[in-house]
């Protein structure tokens, strides 16, 4: 059990300044992640109201892509990486029975520059020339092209926000490696933290890589290198080589730590532990090793030898077999369970349900002469959307909703709960299905005007994000009831919930385990 | 409250979600809504569209067992029934089961894709072939064999794009100057770039490549029937990526060498009408023009710029000393967007539209730029 | 929280994390403005500069402070070692992608270009080159005429370096190896060594660079061939002179008494960076500047 101390900490706002606490600086994170997903999601209302029709009606087409771009760039490192950096903070802690984070002071660093690097990226919307508006990608020559300050603005909170994960990533895994409480194996850790501790590889592996391509896209904008110049030498297809490297480990990033959510809520609610849980561990380093060998298939259609269009063909098919593993494995747990479905339940189990949509259209993608078609269209942004939300945000929700009561002291309102969840997955749904058959008929992504035979899908698609956004109200407001009032939540919370952190009063106490538990 | 609730009869949520997929459903049937591929015309394209059915349905099937499973699972293994949790936690003998039979299902999959990816790398023994080439944000078409070359510009009008006229049937996929291929030839496509990436894809046609400047990709397509196919840029240039569309013009092979002779006899006529003197007034008609077509997407129709492009009403550069100005439309300015439209224009049309710059928006330089002026 | 009890040591609250990136904040908002032409944009960014480096002696001050206080204990120093070693690792990712910039020109995009004879006609690609439109790469060692350059050689200063930098890693491990067995002469004379070499290591590689843009013709915008070459060099010369800042450091500690033989992550910290920008100047050495 928890020994409470009575430390001295700042009250007021100075507190969550200067906090080094991992359950304060979580807080501070997922709050950071929520203000950035409104955010990003008004960006997409600008979009997707753009195109409820054909024809220019609220925007000029410049302004139209430093939506998408900006939306992108807000989302990925403004919302979902914060977010699940903020579940980390709150949870490993407490799942693995540490009494913080190893490096509680970096740890509030990587917080703290993520609000400033944001500023940056929001200010860049304001200079002359307007803010970023060469897609997230920032593929030269036209990020090498656009005048004035924007680019740059992005390129600098790019590096800020690789600074924040980075360390947050080396702070989890020193945490993992060297926190755990006495009997806790590796093989015993919960697979959340499994998940996150491989994640934190993919960060530092792939983000100073990024970091590499965007200082060159800035010495070709201002210091006269010539890296994505023909004529001297370079080549623009260097710089997607260099950024996919990135990239699509970037991808699995995104989604790791909510298949760890998955694998926590399926069992708690099935009431059967997790199935082949050595094989999850497996899979999951699998899927870890394979992305960094499959980014070339964002650019099949750059013309790359023939014997590169097959390597990477092959090695990016074979991404589905361990993640059809994982896929079986939750399936396998639910089989023969005692299922119950709390809103936790109803994100996880909706989320592998969009998530596996997504990673079949990813699949039918990774085919090289199949995607020179699908390539640049709708068919690609349904597909992410499909991944991404389904998985990672569907993967939050049900982790918010799972240990919310846990955090706050209080349960939440259950029937809000289901509600959003339904109305979410229906406005979801109804956003992207359209897009597949939108891409497939021929619509390419990244305009802001399209011909006649794509307006009816389109309308679907922007009535859908209205409802998808207005849905969040609601979880707003069961969020904030649940943090001022509602019923008392005990220590257990969940029937079926096993782990460390279920120990411990809800809400715990400031300093958790200060005296290491020990386990069997 | 710890423990948890169930749901043991269909809540209100679960009916409006019954409620809103039969309506998407209606609503899907009665509309003509485009679903798929568009019709191939190329032996390419079919086979793509094969191939894209058959991972299509692969997938389908896929997702039907997996989840059916699941759904059962969900229905019957409800705690709301009374059923009591099993205890197993694993099975050596399922996951290597599952774990082989998606390989061998990726494998199958892997066969006729390589086999379709060969085929369309192989552009050998090519009977014609066309160097296509990005500009922003129009295409330029070269015949390198029948020493044909042009500019293919997006024909909407401006006023249907400001919702200011009905739209046309064809919004956004035409253009001024189709590419005209003749069918059943191998056509060879060699495509490049002048300014930033771009991509060239006619659906069905069955080809996409990327335009990379200073690269050239190879690709290839046999029409096998004559019509005409529309396409579109699909890889981000910059403002106007939308508003850069394709039109193929298949036509038979006699037609296309009629064709042929008739883009000679007018390249022929226009180079003799570049060397004409025109009066000034003739020059600003022209210019005036040239700059709706070439200019008007970056420094506005009536030269007000455009988002981060200048303005050319007002400007230092067409105010002030005429070598300067002639410089950057000529020469462009390299690192910008504003490429050199020597490359692109006679010298006629050049001088037009420097004339009609310095005249027009109100600009005050008030001279005449001939023909001769603009530097070989 | 207190270790007086063995446990884990939790440090108090901290104004330095939000501080720091204000100052982060602040450089790179100056840089990017001044880098765009906006004057007072340069003010901005040093300001920024003094905070980080006003920041960063307090903040690693107080560290000091309690690491010589007696405040973490074996699990704590774990933290530490686990956090530089993946620190560490990270800038290797960030070398491998110049790295892998450096083959792809070489071995890809080049010879493709050299093959575009649609393009570019007449173009052979050879490397050193600065592609079809940049100067031509004449042997080294000869003075370049206008639109030539001459390529950075390995046997001159390159080499000497090699060997400097091979010998400062000698001289940092027997600097430990002095810490280790209580030698505090032998300590402080070996990284008094190290820093001494590292200094030179970097007055050597102004020395060629200065060379290089007024002798040579070889200056960043040199093509291909200019850009990996001094992103490569430069990048790695400013983690040499970083490396050679955080010397300093724990020579000025080792001078004040600090670290025991067996509790000094802060040297062996150092140490570990030393050797891996060490290793990264092999990689240069052999793939930038011999072949
Ligand atoms: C969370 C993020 C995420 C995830 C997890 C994935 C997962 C996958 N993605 Fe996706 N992807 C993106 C995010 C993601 N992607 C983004 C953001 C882009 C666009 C970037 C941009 O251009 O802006 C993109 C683009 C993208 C492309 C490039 C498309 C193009 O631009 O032309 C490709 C091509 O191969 C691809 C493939 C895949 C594959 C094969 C997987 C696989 O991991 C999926 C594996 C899962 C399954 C296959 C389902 C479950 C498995 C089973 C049920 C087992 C049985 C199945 C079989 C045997 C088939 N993705
Ligand atoms: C995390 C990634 C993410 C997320 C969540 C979204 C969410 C949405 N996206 Fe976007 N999108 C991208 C990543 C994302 N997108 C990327 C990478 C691109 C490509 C850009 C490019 O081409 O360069 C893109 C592009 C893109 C396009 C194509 C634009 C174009 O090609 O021109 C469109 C068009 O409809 C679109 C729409 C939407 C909509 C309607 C939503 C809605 O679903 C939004 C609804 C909102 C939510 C689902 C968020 C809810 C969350 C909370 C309320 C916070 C909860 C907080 C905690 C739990 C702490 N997005
Ligand atoms: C793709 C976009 C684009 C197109 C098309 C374009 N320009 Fe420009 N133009 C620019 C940009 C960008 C600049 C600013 C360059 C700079 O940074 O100085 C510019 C600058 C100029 C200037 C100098 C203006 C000044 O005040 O600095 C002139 C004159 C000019 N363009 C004329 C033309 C003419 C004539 C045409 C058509 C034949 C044309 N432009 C087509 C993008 C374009
Ligand atoms: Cu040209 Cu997009
Ligand atoms: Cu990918």
């Amino acid at each position: 059990m928890a020994t409470a101390h009575h430390d001295e900490h700042p009250s007021g706002i100075m507190r969550w300044l200067t906090t080094t606490n991992h359950k304060d600086i979580g807080t501070l994170y997922l709050v950071f992640a929520f203000t950035m997903a409104i955010v990003g999601g008004i960006m997409s209302l600008v979009i997707r109201s753009e195109l409820w029709q054909p024809g220019l009606q609220i925007v000029d087409p410049h302004f139209f892509n430093q939506m998408t771009t900006v939306h992108a760039l807000v989302m990925i490192f403004g919302f979902v990486m914060p977010a699940f950096t903020g579940l980390a903070n709150w949870q490993i802690p407490l799942m693995i029975g540490a009494p913080d984070m190893a490096l509680p002071r970096m740890n509030n660093w990587s917080f703290w520059i993520l609000p400033f690097a944001a500023t940056l990226l929001m200010l860049s919307l304001f200079m002359p020339g307007g803010g970023p508006a060469g897609g997230w990608t920032l593929y030269p020559p036209l990020n090498v092209q656009q005048s004035g300050p924007g680019v740059d603005f992005t390129i600098l909170s790019i590096h800020m926000l690789g600074i924040s994960s980075i360390l947050g990533s080396i702070n989890i895994i020193a945490t993992v490696l060297n926190m755990r409480a006495p009997g806790m194996t590796l093989m015993k850790m919960p697979m959340f933290a499994w998940g996150w501790f491989i994640t934190a590889f993919l960060l530092i592996a792939s983000l100073p890589v990024l970091a590499g391509a965007v200082t060159m896209l800035l010495t070709d904008r201002h210091f006269g290198t010539h890296f994505f110049d023909a004529a001297y030498g370079g080549d623009p297809v260097l710089f997607q080589h260099v950024f996919w490297f990135f990239g699509h480990p970037e991808v699995y990033i995104l989604v790791l730590p909510a298949f760890g959510v998955f694998s926590t809520i399926i069992p708690t609610f099935a009431r059967k532990p997790l199935f082949g849980y050595e094989t999850m561990v497996y899979a999951t380093a699998s899927i870890a090793f394979l992305s960094f060998i499959v980014w070339a298939h964002h650019m099949y259609t750059v013309g790359m030898p023939l014997q590169g269009e097959l390597f990477f063909m092959y090695a990016t098919m074979l991404i589905a077999v361990p993640t059809g593993v994982k896929v079986f494995n939750w399936v396998s747990t639910m089989w023969r369970g005692a299922m119950t479905f709390e809103t936790p339940m109803l994100w996880a189990i909706g989320g592998v349900f969009i998530f596996t949509i997504g990673g079949l259209s990813g699949l039918m993608l990774s085919i090289t002469p199949a995607d020179f078609q699908y390539h640049d269209t709708y068919f690609v942004v349904a597909h992410f959307h499909y991944v991404i939300i389904g998985g990672s945000v569907f993967g939050l929700f049900g982790a918010v909703s799972y240990w919310l009561p846990k955090w706050t002291g209080h349960m939440y309102n259950e029937t809000l709960g289901k509600w959003h969840f339904w109305l979410t997955m229906i406005g979801f749904n109804l956003t992207f299905f359209p897009q597949h058959f939108l891409g497939l008929a021929g619509m390419p992504r990244r305009i802001p005007d399209y011909s006649l035979q794509f307006v009816e899908f389109n309308q679907w698609s922007t009535i859908g994000a209205f409802m998808t956004i207005a849905a969040q109200l609601i979880f707003f407001y069961y969020a904030m009831q649940s943090i001022r009032a509602g019923q008392k939540a005990t220590s257990q919370v969940w029937e079926g919930a096993e782990g460390l952190e279920w120990t411990v009063p809800s809400p715990p106490p400031y300093h958790t385990f200060a005296t290491p538990p020990k386990v069997k | 409250m710890s423990k948890t609730r169930s749901t043991p009869h269909l809540g209100l949520v679960p009916r409006l979600l019954l409620g809103i997929s039969l309506l998407v459903v209606s609503g899907l049937a009665s509309a003509d809504y485009a679903l798929n591929f568009q019709k191939p015309v190329t032996a390419i394209g079919h086979k793509l569209l094969e191939l894209h059915n058959l991972i299509i349905i692969i997938c389908v099937v896929i997702f039907v067992i997996v989840f059916g499973v699941m759904f059962y699972s969900i229905f019957a293994h409800r705690k709301s029934r009374g059923v009591k949790p099993a205890k197993f936690h694993g099975s050596a003998t399922l996951e290597v089961v599952w774990t082989i039979i998606p390989f061998l299902i990726l494998v199958a999959m892997a066969v006729p894709s390589t086999a379709t990816l060969l085929e369309m790398d192989d552009v050998s023994k090519s009977e014609l072939t066309v160097k296509v080439t990005g500009y922003q944000w129009k295409w330029k078409y070269d015949y390198p064999d029948q020493d044909v070359s042009f500019f293919s510009n997006l024909a909407t009008p401006r006023a249907q794009i400001e919702n200011k006229e009905k739209k046309g049937e064809h919004y956004l996929l035409e253009v001024d100057n189709p590419i005209v291929l003749p069918v059943g030839k191998k056509v060879r496509f060699v495509v490049t770039a002048n300014d930033v990436l771009h991509a060239w894809w006619v659906p069905a046609l069955g080809v996409k490549k990327d335009a990379i400047p200073g690269f050239v990709n190879e690709m290839w397509a046999k029409i096998e029937e004559p019509g005409i196919y529309r396409g579109q840029c699909a890889e981000l240039c910059g403002k106007d990526h939308g508003y850069m569309p394709i039109v193929v013009q298949a036509v038979s092979p006699e037609e296309f060498d009629k064709w042929v002779s008739v883009q000679k006899d007018q390249a022929a006529k226009a180079a003799a009408d570049s060397s004409k003197t025109l009066s000034k007034d003739e020059l600003i008609e022209r210019g005036k023009k040239v700059f709706a077509t070439t200019c008007a997407a970056c420094h506005g129709p009536n030269g007000e710029g455009v988002g981060p492009f200048p303005k050319m009403a007002g400007s230092k550069v067409a105010n002030g000393p005429l070598p300067a100005h002639i410089n950057i439309v000529v020469k462009g300015k390299p690192g910008t967007a504003m490429a050199a439209f020597g490359a692109q224009l006679n010298d006629l049309d050049l001088a037009a539209v420097i004339t009609y710059e310095r005249n027009g928006f109100g600009n005050k330089a008030g001279d005449v730029v001939h023909a001769k002026r603009i530097p070989g | 929280m207190s270790a007086a009890n063995g446990g884990y040591y939790l440090p108090n609250p901290s104004p330095w994390p939000i501080v720091t990136s204000a100052g982060l904040f602040s450089l790179a908002l100056g840089f990017v403005l001044a880098i765009n032409g906006v004057g007072f944009g340069k003010w901005i960014a040093i300001v920024g500069a003094a905070i980080l480096i006003w920041v960063m002696f307090r903040w690693f001050g107080e560290v000091i402070g309690e690491s010589e206080g007696g405040k973490y204990n074996a699990q704590v120093d774990r933290s530490f070692r686990w956090g530089m070693s993946w620190f560490i690792f990270s800038e290797v990712m960030f070398f491998a992608a110049f790295f892998g910039a450096l083959f792809y020109v070489r071995h890809w995009a080049g010879p493709w270009l050299g093959d575009t004879e649609l393009l570019w006609p007449g173009f052979d690609f050879h490397w050193p080159s600065a592609g079809p439109k940049g100067p031509i790469a004449i042997e080294p060692d000869m003075t370049p005429a206008a639109s030539q350059f001459s390529p950075m050689g390995a046997w001159g200063i390159p080499a000497i370096n090699t060997a400097i930098l091979l010998s400062s890693g000698a001289t940092i491990t027997w600097a430990h190896w002095g810490l280790l067995k209580s030698n505090r002469a032998q300590l402080i004379t070996g990284l008094f060594l190290t820093v001494a070499l590292g200094v030179t290591f970097l007055s050597l590689q102004a020395f060629e660079y200065i060379h290089a843009y007024t002798a040579m013709g070889l200056t960043m915008k040199t093509g291909i061939y200019g850009a990996t070459f001094f992103m490569l060099t430069g990048f790695h010369g400013f983690h040499v002179t970083l490396g050679t800042i955080m010397l300093i450091v724990i020579l000025g500690r080792a001078l004040k008494g600090h670290f025991r033989p067996d509790h000094h992550f802060g040297f062996e910290a150092v140490a570990w960076y030393w050797h891996f920008v060490d290793v990264v100047w092999l990689f240069l050495f052999i793939f930038v500047y011999w072949f």
